[in-house]
């Protein structure tokens, strides 16, 4: 820390000549990158929501039946569109993904700050960082070819399964949840755990009563991220959750999600056709509960703070 | 005692964490290696791919891989540090950043599947370009944006008070200190953020099918004019990523070795994300040590 | 770092402009090569569509491009619904399609011609525990609507039944559905779109059962099931007898002109009907003793 301040005054004594001159010109690039951020954000959610609400609009989708109906049916006589399975699907394998990973992950990065720095770190963090570039594909067949029938011959199902896709989003997501909370963790300055020993406390103590009450909304955006890219994930998952349009009874039952089905059908429909247009729907609600998820754990988050 | 009984039980958890964390990624890695690797040679490398045929490589998807990726930082890199900039630093708390902030988190949500669709309209059939690298890579900025943002914002923010307020102090102009300060001091932060944001990019498949497309032309690596049809620095021509060649080697590929060809080419692409994190790596400590003249 | 700012921004211009450079390099190729194509096979073609027929129209490409250096092809998938919407926008020069554009909600199915390239055969296939050879129609409807619910009923292994499906929307599960369970809507089970996958669910799942064409038939990991005591195999799709079979259609949008209309003729041509086409497991159009309209019915050709 003592070196960074001293180069940087160097640095600033340097060149405090034309230290006014790039004031305004600065702002301006950093205001027109936020402003090309936020107007392609705006962009994909206004194209997104219009070609979400087309289905309802112009082909006579009843919205109350797509968001509660059970019945899939797009191709029989007399289509049906209740996506209800699959949004719970997708609640459902998010969910449980996150409180298997979210636990483990900040439970890895308290390790890898507080109690082995040193080799924990340095062992875990560059696997972490690998993980993350393995594509889905793989996950998937990794997943196919040992989890499927490891949950086939411990269970009565197929293998084919809610508890497969959980197991698979939550290896996915833990490299997420790990990096952001260990960053997070690490970014505490030192005096408050100084503090915390010093009046007697246990690491434990320091750690549960101090620390991490300290960076919980880090956390939660750990979490928050983790889910994120559960929720988006589609390839792998649609590997392993069987695609069944039936509501699951159990974890071990067969399930689909709204990613699932959009993957598996996008390819095939044409542009405009009524089953297009759901899917992008389904893109819509996945949107949506996206940004409900989101507004929860502000909530929260901000609860926490007080 | 008793505060020392748990202190003794939570390192204990702990410990069994990490080891539990430990033995599924040591595995999961060994496993794609040792699936993969026997399969890696000098010709897998070097040679096109096949359709049909056994005995295809990967040479075109390799470097369509790294030069999508590497156009895409140079979009996104300069938008997201900048972004995140001006949320940490410019941006007054309040309801509308709030609103870009959940904004930008929601882009982040996005299904791959679904922002390949958007730049297959968008990009693809609006623009008249085609399947290109430049579709692509602008399809993979929708996503790497939202992470690059939240990175350099973390980062900015955490940057020590005191530092901040010191140069400010001096008189120095908010920009400047920026510049001079908190960038510096950011950057490494930035840097973690890009490699694990190239990760994901490296092993994205389903937005890339729909933007890049599947096929890659007949490249003539001596050829460096990024306009001819044949180079392979042209970004209006498509482009099949490795991570795409997975994808569609196991899904429908019916060439004898497709098993071989899928295990190999996971292992070189875990492999390439290996030696792109160590070079970041290094250079990322240079450039600190260069900035913070730390010995 | 004030620096490499404007370096970072004229590298960003720069590429951007090189682009925008490209793009209009590459619109005045394709107007050149337009004019040229009436004298010689050059140009560039972008061809799109059916994932399932991606591999064997690019390998053909492949060939064509290796005889016509000057011709540049770009093979991509993306689906069958993808490829007719992108032919019928006038986005790519040829659409894939496993099935009719008929059939397809959207799609002017009068502006574009059809040129059925391939004719491709699908079986039902089982886990090879479970006994069963041959089944009747009757029994496969009652299999694939959970009528029947374990393998013993039909004489083989007692092992629960379960579906492999293929989504909705799916060309394969069309024609599964139209020829092979004369429209008999398949119950609940395990869906998955690629072939490589629901293959590799059949044979390591006991008891399973799905479809899947020819070409992926190769090697006994899993086994095809005679239907009606005909057996699945190429001849007795081309004499009409096996029933479940589909063109595999690429579309233009009106007659193909051009490198397009060379392509064509090239797949149709007897070294890749019988060449490439018949290697990859696919049945050559011009071999077939049948035709079949957009409505499904057959006649003798």
């Amino acid at each position: 820390m003592e070196s960074v301040a001293s180069t940087a005054k160097d640095r600033l004594i340097k060149s405090t000549k034309r230290k006014n001159h790039g004031e305004s010109s600065g702002k301006v690039i950093v205001t027109l990158a936020a402003l090309i951020i936020i107007a392609a954000t705006l962009s994909m959610t206004i194209f997104l929501s219009i070609k979400g609400m087309q289905a309802f609009i112009i082909n006579g989708v009843n919205p109350i039946e797509f968001l509660t109906s059970t019945e899939w049916n797009p191709t029989g006589e007399n289509p049906e569109f209740g996506a209800f399975p699959f949004i719970f699907g997708s609640l459902a394998v998010t969910l449980m993904a996150a409180l298997i990973a979210g636990p483990l992950g900040i439970g890895g990065a308290i390790f890898m700050t507080e109690i082995a720095p040193s080799w924990g770190r340095k062992i875990l963090q560059p696997i972490i960082e690998l993980l993350v570039g393995i594509p889905s594909v793989v996950y998937g067949f990794i997943a196919l070819t040992i989890i499927v029938p490891f949950i086939r011959d411990y269970s009565s199902g197929t293998g084919y399964s809610l508890l497969a896709g959980i197991i698979v989003l939550a290896v996915m997501i833990l490299p997420t949840i790990t990096t952001i909370s260990t960053d997070a963790i690490a970014a505490i300055p030192n005096h408050l755990r100084d503090g915390s020993y010093a009046l007697g406390a246990t690491r434990w103590q320091t750690i549960w009563k101090v620390l991490l009450p300290s960076v919980m909304p880090s956390l939660w955006t750990a979490i928050i991220l983790g889910m994120a890219r559960a929720f988006g994930e589609a390839l792998a998952v649609q590997m392993v959750i069987g695609n069944v349009r039936d509501l699951p009874g159990s974890i071990f039952d067969p399930s689909a999600t709204l990613t699932s089905i959009i993957t598996l059908n996008m390819g095939h429909t044409t542009y405009g056709s009524i089953e297009n247009n759901t899917l992008w729907s389904m893109g819509l609600i996945l949107l949506l509960i996206s940004l409900l998820f989101i507004l929860i754990i502000r909530f929260l988050s901000a609860r926490r703070k007080i | 005692m008793h505060a020392k009984v748990a202190d003794k039980i939570a390192t204990g958890i702990l410990y069994v964490v990490a080891f539990l964390f430990i033995t599924l990624l040591v595995s999961l890695f060994s496993y794609i290696l040792f699936q993969g690797v026997p399969y890696i040679s000098l010709d897998f490398l070097t040679s096109p791919s096949s359709t049909v045929q056994a005995g295809g490589g990967i040479r075109d998807q390799l470097f369509n891989s790294f030069y999508i990726l590497f156009i895409t930082m140079i979009i996104t890199v300069p938008l997201g540090v900048c972004g995140g900039i001006y949320m940490a630093e410019y941006a007054k708390p309040g309801k509308v950043t709030n609103a870009i902030r959940t904004c930008i988190e929601m882009l982040a949500s996005l299904p791959s599947i679904v922002v390949g669709m958007f730049g297959l309209l968008i990009f693809v059939n609006t623009t008249g370009w085609g399947y290109t690298i430049i579709g692509g890579a602008l399809a993979l900025t929708i996503f790497n944006i939202p992470v690059m943002v939240r990175v350099s914002e973390d980062a900015v923010r955490s940057v020590p008070q005191d530092q901040k307020e010191a140069s400010l102090a001096l008189g120095i102009t908010k920009w400047h200190t920026i510049k001079t300060v908190i960038l510096p001091a950011a950057f490494p932060g930035i840097l973690t953020g890009a490699i694990l944001a190239s990760g994901r990019i490296f092993g994205e498949a389903a937005a890339l099918l729909f933007t890049a497309g599947l096929s890659t032309p007949n490249l003539d690596y001596g050829n460096w004019n990024p306009f001819s049809a044949s180079s392979p620095l042209n970004i209006f021509r498509p482009a099949e990523t490795l991570a795409v060649h997975i994808w569609a080697v196991n899904t429908n590929g019916i060439m004898p070795d497709v098993q071989e060809i899928a295990a190999g080419s996971s292992a070189v692409l875990v492999l390439s994300v290996l030696l792109f994190n160590i070079i970041a790596r290094v250079t990322g400590k240079r450039i600190q040590k260069k900035l913070t003249a730390s010995k | 770092m004030r620096k490499k700012m404007k370096l970072l921004l004229t590298a960003v211009l720069v590429v951007m402009s090189l682009g925008v450079l490209a793009a209009c390099n590459s619109e005045s190729e394709a107007n050149n090569s337009e004019k040229a194509n009436e004298k010689e096979t050059s140009g560039s073609l972008t061809i799109s569509g059916s994932s399932a027929m991606q591999p064997l129209i690019a390998a053909a490409a492949e060939e064509f491009m290796s005889q016509h250096p000057e011709a540049n092809i770009q093979v991509n998938a993306g689906g069958s619904g993808t490829g007719l919407s992108e032919v019928s926008e006038g986005a790519v020069d040829i659409g894939n399609s496993d099935v009719f554009a008929e059939e397809k909600e959207g799609i002017p199915a009068d502006e574009l011609v059809d040129h059925k390239v391939a004719v491709v055969g699908m079986a039902p296939v089982v886990h090879p525990d479970t006994g069963v050879t041959d089944i009747t129609k009757e029994d496969l409807i009652k299999v694939f609507t959970g009528e029947i619910k374990n393998w013993s009923e039909l004489g083989g292994a007692d092992q629960k039944i379960i579906l492999v499906n293929r989504p909705d929307s799916s060309g394969t599960r069309a024609t599964f559905v139209e020829f092979g369970l004369d429209g008999a809507v398949p119950a609940e089970g395990v869906t998955e779109d690629s072939s490589n996958t629901v293959k590799k669910i059949v044979a390591e799942t006991p008891g399973a059962i799905g479809y899947l064409a020819f070409s992926y038939l190769s090697d006994d990991t899993v086994a095809a099931l005679s239907v009606n005591g005909v057996k699945a195999n190429d001849k007795n799709v081309q004499s009409g007898e096996y029933p479940i079979w589909a063109y595999q259609h690429s579309y233009t949008k009106g007659e193909p002109k051009g490198l397009a209309k060379e392509f064509l003729d090239f797949l149709a041509s007897d070294t890749i009907q019988e060449g490439l086409l018949t290697d990859q497991g696919y049945i050559a159009a011009t071999k077939m003793e049948v035709k079949r309209d957009a409505e499904g019915n057959q006649s003798k050709k």
